[in-house]
This record gives structure tokens, sequence and C-alpha cells, in this order.
């Protein structure tokens, strides 16, 4: 698709050619995913995530549908045919239910580790900014997508997670109250939100799936990044992404599915809250409302806003809350910098990690209990959410020396041979710059 | 553009974030919190381990009968089990024959009509019937119990932090509340003198709040009879509880550990065997793209008429 040298589809047998001249759908998985796509031969194994979160919407989607045979969506019935019928009586539900449960955190795991590859790759720049933004939607509906799926169960903390995060509509003045109602289709969660959620909750991973067909298109008329951030010069730098790339995802995918195995047949209580084996009740608040894990760093922006300065500080909480997943959107723009690799990026580099350990802050004070330390912390933290990507990051690709790059891909990758071969004056010139994209 | 938005954006929120900071600094100056009884004398549970604990725990069976003996002699008395049913117990180890008995022999019948009159009447329990609730309805309930709600156990160990242990520690946790003291050695009630457990409410530093509405249930050794010839103390009669209720809340344990290490097996195969198919695939290009390497253009036109010709498929 993307390079002169991507090798056309030629079919293998009989019935094959048949279906490609009526139908070239094998032609277009061909190029896509099959030996087609000329991939660069230099990626690491962060560029398995993309297939991994493949691989978890997969589950999510054949998991949830059998689900969804057995669940009923009402306030009377929704927490005994999870906890009763499909726990106990259902053939297997147990598996189906955990592996759903443990598949949604993994699929966020995956997806986390992909979006933080493409922010210190500079996987958001030209020409792959629609890439990066199909990905964002993708995000946002996933989330949409998890939270409505924690409400099913109708526990406590479904309930009480539903109230919190509907509420957050409400911040907003004059139009917020009736939207709140509105989407709720009643001033407090009940039957109405149950059963739409139910709905929207079997839709949004259909969306999901046409979204992630729009971000691989996207994605294939460049083609992949890769680690030195340096464009495809020639045939010698790709390598057909069967069977060199099925391959490595395949064994790496394994790995990662041996992790959700543990987790979800040893441990698959582990990364949820107990108060959700409590069936939801309107009257009894619970001690600490906390949404799952991966909206953690989210929840702790939104609560460090304290002080009601000319807003409300709801509203400043809730409009930064968007505002952090809105704003990297704007991320091609606002990082101008022409090297796309942090590997070549020294200032770029510390600030990146930097805003590792932020996020990784975030989430922990998120998900903690409230006291005057964590919220100073989460405060401090957040802070330093909104500099990094609006202050810091301009500032940084305005003033920063990129350090050299290598001249191809495949110079940075087969180091050891191309000096070999070699002549000695250049030797340790190349040296060096290998050694460097390595480092990492 | 965009970065001049972007840059004033930034610094607006990270300035209220500040400004947060800063009054929240000066508040806790002002007022610092004041410290709560229930965070500095509330107790983590004891650690308990049971069979079924670890990848490859399995139910002690015996252990479990006795805790459904003693979750039907005295927990049943107020606690409900609404998503157990009596053919459940098979996982006890039960019979037909003995589930039949259980269910016919239940202090509590389960509603029914009258086939006659249609007017609502109560029947003997069936194994397929679930464990009849001991009070028809909450307002019974908290009638029954000075306005308390004693919660259904079906789900327990999954529904509080800490699980089979916190069962387990409550269970054995009630004690005075006059002289008490914490780790640190610290007294309650002069450190909080107004700590006093309100009537009709008992001391139980495990429970969240340090005062329960739950009498003590298991008050003296032998206080259910255990056929096994077990010595029914209160340590082993909450032990064994926490182990029957770990079994109610997930009753495919068992099944779930045989089936994770077998996955878990099947998937160190097929990784291990990914693995080495990757390296396989990746052996010649890792080594050689020097420009007169194995995946040159050249070369491999050149190895392809050589395959054409010796008549290797390829």
């Amino acid at each position: 698709m993307s390079f002169s040298w991507a090798k056309p589809y030629e079919p293998k047998s009989p019935f094959m050619r048949w279906l490609d001249e009526r139908l070239p759908l094998p032609r277009v998985v061909y190029g896509a995913i099959g030996g087609g796509y000329p991939v660069p031969r230099n990626l690491n194994y962060f560029w398995n995530f993309g297939v991994l979160a493949g691989i978890f919407l997969t589950i999510q989607i054949v998991t949830g549908i059998v689900l969804a045979m057995h669940y009923f969506a009402t306030t009377e019935g929704a927490f005994n045919s999870v906890n009763q019928l499909i726990m106990r009586d259902v053939n297997a539900g147990w598996l189906l239910r955990y592996a759903h449960m443990n598949g949604a955190s993994f699929f966020f795991i995956v997806t986390y580790v992909h979006i933080f590859r493409g922010l210190y790759y500079g996987s958001y720049k030209a020409p792959r900014e629609l890439v990066w933004m199909l990905g964002l939607v993708i995000y946002l509906l996933m989330m949409a997508t998890a939270f409505m799926g924690y409400v099913l169960p109708w526990g406590q903390m479904s309930y009480w997670g539903a109230q919190v995060i509907t509420g957050f509509f409400s911040a907003f003045p004059i139009v917020g109250e009736p939207l709140r109602v509105w989407l709720l289709g009643g001033y407090a969660p009940d039957e109405a939100a149950l059963t739409r959620f139910f709905s929207l909750h079997y839709l949004l991973p259909f969306v999901i799936a046409a979204v992630v067909i729009l971000h691989i298109w996207a994605l294939h008329i460049p083609g992949s990044g890769n680690p030195t951030g340096v464009d495809v010069k020639d045939e010698r730098d790709t390598l057909p992404f069967h069977p060199f790339y099925t391959a490595k995802d395949g064994w790496f995918a394994g790995a990662v599915l041996l992790l959700y195995a543990v987790v979800t047949y040893f441990a698959p209580n582990y990364l949820g809250h107990p108060d959700n084996y409590i069936p939801a009740n309107p009257l009894a608040t619970p001690a600490h409302i906390v949404p799952e894990w991966y909206f953690w760093p989210f929840y702790a922006i939104l609560r460090s806003f304290t002080f009601d300065f000319i807003l409300p500080a709801k509203l400043w909480g809730v409009l930064a809350m968007f505002g952090s997943i809105l704003l990297l959107f704007f991320l091609p723009w606002i990082d101008k910098s022409p090297i796309r690799s942090g590997n070549y990026r020294p200032i770029f580099k510390r600030f990146f990690w930097l805003l590792v350990i932020d996020v990784l802050i975030l989430g922990y004070i998120g998900g903690a209990e409230i006291n005057p330390f964590n919220i100073a912390l989460g405060q401090i933290a957040a802070a330093y959410y909104f500099l990094h990507f609006l202050v810091i990051l301009p500032l940084v690709s305005r003033f920063e020396t990129p350090l050299p790059l290598p001249n191809s891909i495949t110079e940075s990758v087969l180091g050891a041979e191309a000096v070999e071969t070699a002549p000695v004056a250049s030797k340790k010139k190349r040296g060096g710059t290998i050694a460097s994209a390595t480092a990492e | 553009m965009v970065r001049v938005i972007g840059f004033l954006v930034g610094l607006v929120f990270a300035g209220v974030l500040l400004i947060s900071l800063i009054t929240g600094f000066a508040t806790y100056l002002k007022n610092p919190p004041a410290p709560l009884a229930s965070t500095e004398f509330h107790k983590a549970p004891r650690p308990l381990h049971l069979a079924s604990d670890g990848p490859f725990g399995k139910f002690d069976k015996r252990q479990l009968q006795r805790g459904f003996q003693v979750y039907s002699e005295v927990c049943s008395a107020c606690h409900s089990m609404n998503l157990v049913s009596f053919r459940d117990l098979k996982g006890l180890g039960y019979n037909d024959a003995e589930i039949k008995k259980i269910a016919s022999d239940w202090k509590t019948q389960v509603p029914s009509i009258n086939p006659d009159t249609g007017e609502a009447a109560t029947r003997k329990a069936l194994p397929s019937d679930h464990i009849p609730a001991p009070f028809p309805n909450e307002v019974a309930a908290r009638a029954a119990n000075n306005n308390a709600l004693p919660p259904d156990l079906s789900l327990i160990t999954k529904a509080r932090e800490g699980g089979a242990a916190y069962v387990h520690s409550l269970l054995t946790g009630y004690t005075n509340e006059v002289g008490y003291k914490n780790d640190k050695g610290e007294e309650l009630l002069k450190k909080f003198p107004d700590a006093k457990t309100p009537e009709n409410l008992h001391f139980n530093p495990y429970f969240a709040n340090l005062n329960i509405a739950m009498p003590p249930p298991l008050t003296a050794d032998g206080q259910v009879t255990y056929e096994d010839g077990t010595k029914p103390t209160v340590e082993q009669m909450s032990t064994d509880v926490a182990a029957f209720l770990v079994w109610t809340a997930e009753p495919n344990l068992e099944a779930r550990h045989a089936a994770g290490i077998a996955v878990v097996i099947f998937l160190l195969i097929g990784t291990i065997l990914g693995y080495l198919a990757y390296k396989q695939t990746w052996y010649e290009a890792k080594r050689a793209v020097r420009p007169t390497g194995v995946l040159d253009p050249e070369n491999q036109a050149k190895n392809r008429r050589a395959k054409a010709k010796a008549g290797i498929a390829g």
C-alpha cells in the first residue's frame, strides 16, 4: 500500500483467485497485515501493543456477546443475573465473566503502553497526525464503554460510580442539570439509565472496531513509524509484516495472554473493588467512591480542584479532566520539533520520564483515600500534567538541540555488520550514533 | 496560535491548582483535621490460611461441612444466603439423600400457595430451592435486629476488604472497649473519651467504625457439636465458617484453579514455541542486511533462480 516495493497479492489457490477477482478482500488483508505490508525492520517490543489492543478488543467482544445472552438489564435482576446466573449456573459463566472483567483491565494496560509509546517516539507527528487522533477517539470510546460496563452488575460501586460520573455534567451552569437528567432518564441512576447503558455498552465496541479500521487505514498510508523516527528510505529498511512481525507479535501475545490468564484464573478480583459485590443501594453511600483503576489519574485531576476561583471548584475539575484528554488532540501542533524519536531528544526524554512518573502518581492519588497530604501531592502532579503538555513541550521543542540522527534505519539496526564492512575512518562516528540509538 | 492558546490554558489550570494548594495548606494550618478513633484504633484483619488459598488451593470439604453446620445453627438465625441453593451443597460432599433431608428439615419454610384455595402458604424446602431467608423482608429483618440489617452472606468474602480473614477476625475480635489498646499502646478511652460504644452496639476493632450492631455470635467453645469429632473452639468455628463463606462466594474456585493451571501450561508451551518460531523467522533478517546480505533483493532473486533451477519449492 505504502511503498513501491510492497509485494502485490498473488492468489495461491483457484478459490482465492476466484474470490479476489470478485471481492478483493484477501488483497486488502494481505496488504494490511500480510506479506504485502512493508514494516521498518527495527521495531522494538513497544510496537507490539497495537496488535495486543486488537486482541483484547476481540476478547471483550466475544465474551461480552455471550455474557449479554444471560444478563438481565433491570435494576431488580441485574445483580443476581451476574452473581447468581452467570457466576454459578451458566456453564463456564464464571470464566466468561472474569475474562471480561479482567479483559477490560488488560485492554487498558496495553492501550496505555501503546499511547506512551506514541508519546515517546513522536508517533503523533506528521504525517501520522490522523492516526494519533483516531487513536484518541478509540481511547475516548473505550472509556465510555468501560464506564457503562462497570455499571451493569448494579453493585454499590456501579451505582455510585454512575451517580458521580453523570454528576460531572451538572457542573456546567444552566444546561448542566437538565442535561444530566436527560442523559440518565431520571434524577438518579435507575432502570432507564441501566437499560440505555446496556444498549450503548453493546453498541460502542463495534464503533470502536470501526474506528480501529480507520486507525489502521490511516497508518498504512505513511506506514509504521520506528524507534529512530527516521523515514524508510529503501527496501532494505523494511521487512514484510508477515512472517516477520506476525511471528514477533505472536510469541509476545502469548506472553501477555499468560499474564492475563494468571490474573483471570488466580486473582480475578484483584483489580476490582469489593463494594461491587454488594447490591446497589441508593440509600447507602460507600465510604470511598472510586472508579476502576484505569480512570484514577483523571479522577485525581478532578479532585485536585478544591477552591472556587471565579468558577466553582467542581466545574474547574470537570473542565480540567476533559481538558487533560482533549489537549492530546493538539499534540501534533504543540510539539513542533521535527525529530520524532525521544532517543535523539535529550531534554525531551527527561521530561517524558517525568511525565510517566507524574501520571503514575496521579493514578495512585486517584485511588487512594483523601487526606491533606494526598490532595496536595495530587495538586502538584495535576499541575505538572498541564504544564508538561502545554508549557514545557512547546518550549523544549523550540530550544532543544537534538542528537544526530542515523542515516538510515538499516544503519541503526545492523550496526555491527555495517561497521565491519565500513571503511576504518568512519568507524568511530558510526559506532557513536549506533550506541545512542540503542541506548534505550 | 494553538501553542499560544495552549500555553495560556496550561498556565490557568496550573495557577488554579496552585491557588487550591495554597488555600488547602492554609486551611490545614488553621484547623488541622481532628484524628479519628475509627482510623487510629481500627485493626487490619489477622492473616488466615485456608486450604483454598493459592493457585493450587482446593476446598477442605470436611471443613466446609463444619462451616455449613455453624452457618445453619448460628448465623442463619439472622443472615440470609440468597444465592445458594440446597442442590449446590453437593459441592460440600453431601449426597442427594442428605441434601433432600437438609432441605426439608430447614427451619424456615419456603413461600408457596395452597393448591386448593390459591391462598399464600408455606411448604418444606426442596433441593432446587434457594436456602430460605430467616426474615421475609428487610423491614422484618430490621425490626428483629434493633433496626440493623444483617447482610446476605452469599458473597460476603468477596464484598469485604480482607475477605475470609476479615470474617474470621471479626468473629473472634469482640472485646471490651474499656482498656482496649491499639498496636501503638494508646488506650482508646483515654485518647477519645467520647468513643464509648453506644447501647445496642458491640465493640469490635476489626469493624470499620469499631462498633458493630451484631452481638458476638460465637461466644463459647462447644456452641455447636461437630460430627467429625473436631473440637468446636471459637477459633475453630470461626475459621470453619470463614472457609464455608469462601465457598459460597466462589463455588467454582476449584474448577477455576484447575482450568487456570491447564491454561497456563498450554500458553507457556505455545509461547515458547512461538518464541522459537520467531527466532527462526528472524534469523536471517537479524544478521545480514549488508548490501551483499541474504535479504538483498538481488541476492534474493539469485536465490530464487537457483532454487527454481534445482526444483526446490519456495
